[in-house]
């Protein structure tokens, strides 16, 4: 068992999480917070290194060995840290936007009575994660999948008063388990192929053997594209995707710094990472990866149809973070794994971004996340404003061709170019959703920024803001002609926000050259199957992203600037009610499933062990109560002699044991 | 020191040592003059001590017992008439359940605080049903192992039919009626191994089997009788329905010893006698016992679903997390019968806790009724939490020990058939809908059933009871292999012993 600062990073933010949580009762909320946050600092500040070191230095992967978490005959697994490229990009991603999101919290949540608990949560998510992106094996990987599962189920429901959240969080897990059912079997059928569940191990024995088969009763199929669409089945639920990306947007009703932390920048992109840190099967995976390509190509285009129709602030900018990790999965499936975590690292900037900043507006407007009683929000927020147009420009990936851009331009453009090169089944398929959902997305973020910013305030017809008992901050906000009643966030709210947009500007163009450009190969040193080499696109390629970027953007121009009266009537039609109530994809799934479980649920209690199994067995037997009281005297009569046996045997036996005693005590 | 102590007579110690207690309190009580308030308290703190040092004597037996070695340790051995005799022994696998055992019986005397019915008869029953049911685990003659096995029920129906609910005679009818079913078959099947084999030593039955010695025609109908026993102690499908009965009536401590140790002596009869003494009819059986254990996993989970009595729903996921146990066994793999030893262990602990979570709750508000309660975390914010603890156990998070055994049981199912490993992971979506739904009408939302505002957070005494299990939970999750390894030899022993089956 080694020692070094790559374990305190996984450990600290655990040892704070039990620190907090634990002795939350004497060490009071400011003593918690300040542990926690410290913890995850400390975190951030070892792991900035080892990724410094990779793209600059000369870092090398390596695997520090705790002790056995589970060694049976082969099926072993050990508490590990794995350090090398792909585990070093996590590290910084989930340290840095943790770190924000602890010091953003400290004034969004200030007001709340259960502080120490929040931020106990918000650490042991980290942990969670930590130990998922630095497993060494699949189990372990597992563990950190389910610890993220539970920490994201108890923040959703951390308001746990609220009816609503405490059904988004279960419902966020089942869906979840859904997608756990598939991985659990994947690994299952690792160790089955491989005899092993290491990575390392397992990759080589994949590539040793390719064309394994793997039978079941008549049935057989190549081992690993069984394994990859099991695994792939897990990221689904984990990282939302189309038709196990429901729970998502209800996630929302947790606090918002934690749809920042966990349900945009981090815990949903684990099935992104999961696939790219097995890409050595995917590779050798034809079938699964076109099924992760069709499915990420569909969700990124679904989820922004979604996106255009809702209300709400911050399910606007969950159904946009469904969409782009639908970008990043069509792009691990064409096989570009290293654009796949190059729109991961730079999407945790501009989503955790624009994430803060509805927080901030949320929390500017009193708890209000309806952006039909928004409006006019830029005058009294600007700072919060200026943030949420960069994380905007960075969502949409504006940017100009041979010349620059922001974050999101670098690595959405080269996921649609990478889709448009490939020859895999799915992958024109998927550059067209690709350009697709890139014009949906202009679309439904300059809406929101428009919604929300501009035009003036609409006020909520049915608002109780005094049940708040809050007059004194209506007082203070005393709305200008037009503006909404909101007030600036405190700084440590804002800090966070400077520190990820300059991350939205820059991440793109600074690291470009590593995670896809010349260095790539230095880079990643082989920890996926990529070749980096150089691609020509036709002209139109490279430009067609901007051109319905820019056209989204003038349609959000006219309909929500220039004739708000437009998305009103539109708002009546068929389309719009399908688009708003999200395909009706609860309403089915509530239909077969939860309606489902409690109808088979019922029957097999009601009919099943009451009438059948009761029924015929032990009541049928004591059918009258004349045959019952005969039971019973024939049951007592029964028990005496049962009783008498057992006295029997058992006098005998201390009986002999006497007689041994006493030959012992001879010897 | 300890290696000195290995000679001792330990195993009788520890099985007989709670009798003896027994039959000081019933000493006492023939001494006793009229209603003595002092006494029951003094009947309490004995039942509580003996089962400490009990508990105390087993760690030295633990620490006494080398497990990498195969056979039999701590042997004792008196003959007897007709070739029985009182023999006792422990491998590792009977080691880690007898350790079980006398570690939670000590919590369920605390749990038992609350009883204020004839305290000393119900102190008495319980130090009996320690000793009956380390003696099961302890003994290596079969004649012996079936004394002990049955007369555990006797207690346990007293317990019920005396200290339980309002529906307490029928529930108790019902154990009785199902076991005793069961156990008659079961002894037609012993006395018919004896003549056959001529011997009822468990370890000269296990060697002579393994010879050959029983046909596989035999085989077929030994089997058969032992696994009536067997599935209903489980239980197994379909012979399951007595246990959410008997649960809901007993007393708390009852309901705990009845999950976290009564059920494992049907995992525990599997791996000594069927897979061992019969391995051509268990390889016969398999698919059989696979089937079954498939429909437990789903059908009890989905009835959990829909209790309204939380221990009647606890007592339907117990169902469902058995249907692993014996599914794993049956794979015959050493990942599946490890991994069903220590879901055996770990659902004794976390089932046990979940009782008694229960049981905190039930003390304070008299009824089970799950829409009685909601919003205790208002009220009862530390119990929330050791509440959410166990239910993650229950749904099997890793990190837990709820975990290890799904996981390895099914590891081992996917080699055997891989259907039926898909059809049993259909149970962890489920336990975590079951789960976490009972857990949300408890223990969030807002109260608003004015009877409960005036609910207290867990007191001095239940910290003890539960701290010792959170650790357990913990500990056997984050480093399983502590456990693992110490059962290694005796699951290889059997996957070997098992192995020897006619393809």
């Amino acid at each position: 068992m080694a020692f070094s600062p790559e374990v305190l990073i996984v450990l600290a933010p655990l040892l704070a999480a039990a620190f907090a949580g634990l002795l939350q009762k004497f060490i009071g909320d400011k003593v918690a917070m300040g542990v926690t946050t410290a913890s995850v600092g400390l975190s951030l500040a070892l792991s900035w290194p080892i990724f410094i070191g990779f793209v600059w230095g000369d870092e090398t992967a390596r695997v520090i060995e705790l002790f056995r978490f589970i060694d049976v005959a082969g099926f072993s697994s050990t508490w590990s840290v794995r350090i090398d490229t792909l585990s070093a990009v996590m590290l910084v991603v989930v340290n840095t936007v943790s770190f924000l999101v602890h010091v953003y919290s400290i004034g969004y949540m200030a007001e709340d009575p259960h502080r120490a608990r929040f931020f106990s949560y918000l650490s042991f998510f980290t942990f969670s994660m930590l130990a998922l992106v630095t497993a060494n094996d699949f189990l372990q990987l597992f563990f950190g999948w389910e610890g993220v599962g539970v920490a994201s189920y108890l923040l959703i429901g951390f308001w746990f008063q609220k009816r609503s959240a405490n059904d988004a969080a279960i419902k966020a897990f089942v869906t979840n388990r859904v997608g756990d059912f598939g991985f659990a079997l994947g690994i299952m059928a690792i160790f089955f192929c491989y005899g092993s569940i290491q990575f390392d191990a397992v990759f080589e024995a994949a590539k040793a053997s390719p064309g394994m088969l793997i039978g079941i009763d008549n049935f057989s199929a190549p081992a690993v594209e069984v394994i990859a669409v099991l695994l792939f089945i897990g990221a689904m639920g984990k990282s939302a995707q189309f038709f196990l990306h429901v729970w998502l947007p209800d996630a929302m009703e947790g606090p918002t710094p934690v749809s920042a932390l966990i349900h945009a920048a981090t815990m949903v992109t684990a099935g992104v990472f999961m696939v790219c840190r097995a890409g050595d099967l995917y590779h050798l995976a034809p079938f699964a990866s076109a099924v992760v390509t069709v499915l990420g190509a569909v969700t990124a285009l679904f989820a922004a149809t979604v996106g255009l129709a809702q209300n709400d602030i911050k399910r606007v900018i969950a159904y946009s973070t469904c969409s782009q990790l639908g970008y990043m999965f069509f792009a691990a499936g064409v096989g570009a794994y290293d654009a796949a975590m190059f729109h991961l690292f730079t999407h945790a900037f501009f989503k955790a971004l624009l994430f803060l900043g509805a927080g901030s507006v949320i929390h500017g407007m009193h708890h209000e996340q309806d952006m039909r009683f928004m409006g006019g929000v830029r005058k009294p927020m600007p700072i919060t404003w200026a943030m949420m147009l960069i994380g905007t420009f960075a969502l949409i990936g504006f940017g100009i061709p041979h010349v620059g851009g922001f974050a999101g331009f670098y690595s959405k453009d080269a996921i649609i170019e990478a889709a448009y090169a490939s020859h895999a089944f799915g992958a024109q398929f998927a550059f067209w959703c690709g350009v697709g959902a890139a014009l949906l997305t202009s679309f439904y973020s300059w809406r929101l920024a428009f919604m929300t910013f501009e035009g003036k305030f609409r006020p909520n017809p049915d608002a109780h803001h005094d049940d708040h008992g809050d007059a004194d901050a209506h007082h203070h906000d005393k709305p200008a002609d037009g503006a909404a009643p909101a007030h600036e966030s405190p700084w440590i709210m804002l800090a966070p926000l400077f520190v990820l947009a300059a991350g939205a500007i820059a991440a793109g163009f600074i690291f470009y050259p590593y995670f896809l450009g010349e260095h790539a190969d230095g880079f990643w040193r082989h920890v996926m199957p990529v070749e980096h080499g150089h691609h020509d696109f036709p002209e139109w390629v490279l430009w067609a992203p901007l051109i319905v970027t820019v056209t989204g953007f003038l349609f959000a121009v006219i309909f929500y600037l220039w004739k708000p009266a437009a998305p009103k009537a539109m708002a009546k039609g068929p389309v719009w009610a399908f688009l708003y109530n999200k395909w009706y994809f609860d309403e089915i799934y509530d239909f077969i499933f939860v309606k489902g479980a409690r109808a088979l649920g019922d029957l097999f209690w009601k009919v099943g062990d009451r009438k059948l199994i009761d029924g015929l067995g032990p009541d049928g037997v004591a059918a009258s109560s004349r045959f019952v009281a005969r039971q019973a005297r024939k049951l007592q009569t029964g028990f005496v002699y049962h009783y008498s046996f057992l006295m029997l045997i058992a006098a005998v036996a201390f009986g002999a044991y006497a007689i041994y005693a006493g030959i012992g005590g001879g010897q | 020191m300890i290696a000195q102590m290995a000679d001792w007579p330990l195993l009788t110690i520890i099985t007989f040592l709670p009798a003896a207690g027994a039959l000081l309190i019933l000493l006492a009580r023939s001494m006793q003059r009229g209603e003595d308030a002092g006494y029951d308290r003094g009947v309490r703190l004995l039942t509580l001590l003996v089962t400490l040092l009990t508990f105390a004597i087993s760690l030295v037996a633990f620490a006494a017992f080398d497990p990498s070695l195969p056979g039999y340790q701590l042997v004792e051995n008196v003959p007897w008439a007709f070739g029985a005799g009182y023999r006792m022994g422990v491998d590792s696998l009977a080691m880690t359940l007898v350790m079980l055992t006398t570690f939670l019986t000590p919590i369920c005397i605390l749990a038992s605080w609350v009883i204020e019915k004839q305290v000393s008869s119900y102190m008495v029953l319980f130090l009996i049903l320690e000793t009956l049911m380390i003696g099961v685990f302890c003994a290596q003659d079969i004649i012996l192992f079936y004394v002990f096995f049955e007369a555990g029920l006797i207690p346990m129906f007293i317990l019920i039919g005396v200290w339980g609910g309002e529906r307490r005679v029928y529930a108790a009818f019902k154990f009785f009626l199902y076991t005793l079913l069961g156990s008659i078959l079961m002894l037609v099947a012993i006395v018919a191994m004896i003549s056959i084999a001529g011997t009822s030593g468990i370890p000269e039955l296990t060697a002579f089997a393994q010879q050959g010695g029983f046909s596989e025609n035999i085989q077929i109908w030994l089997w058969l009788a032992f696994f009536a026993s067997f599935a209903v102690k489980m239980p197994m499908w379909p012979v399951h329905t007595w246990l959410p009965d008997a649960h809901v009536e007993a007393p708390t401590a009852g309901s705990v010893v009845l999950a976290a140790i009564l059920l494992k002596m049907g995992g525990y009869g599997f791996l000594r006698f069927s897979l061992p003494m019969f391995p051509d009819a268990s390889a016969f059986f398999t698919p059989f016992v696979f089937v079954l254990s498939v429909v437990a996993i789903v059908w009890a989970s989905l009835v959990a679903f829909r209790q309204v009595d939380m221990k009647k729903l606890i007592a339907y996921s117990s169902v469902a997390h058995m249907g692993f146990v014996t599914m794993g066994i049956f794979t015959g793999t050493i990942q599946g019968i490890q991994g069903a030893i220590f879901q055996m262990i770990s659902h004794g602990i976390i089932s046990g806790a979940l009782f008694l979570c229960v049981g905190v709750v039930y003390d304070r508000a008299h009824t089970r009724e799950i829409a009685f309660y909601g919003g205790l975390t208002h009220r009862m914010p530390v119990y929330a939490a050791i509440f959410l603890l166990f239910t993650m156990g229950n749904v099997g998070l890793p990190g837990t020990s709820g975990f290890p055994g799904e996981i390895l049981t099914m590891v081992g199912a996917f080699q055997v058939n891989a259907w039926v490993a898909a059809a049993a992971c259909l149970g962890i979506i489920f336990s975590a809908a079951y789960a976490l739904t009972l857990y949300r009408k408890v223990a969030f939302g807002v109260i608003e059933n004015p009877k409960l505002n005036t609910m207290t957070d867990i007191d001095a005494r239940e910290w003890v009871q539960f701290v010792p299990l959170i650790i357990a939970t913990l500990i056997f999750g984050f480093a399983p292999s502590l456990l693992l390894d110490y059962t290694a030899v005796s699951a290889q022993t059997i996957v070997e012993q098992f192995g020897r089956a006619a393809p």
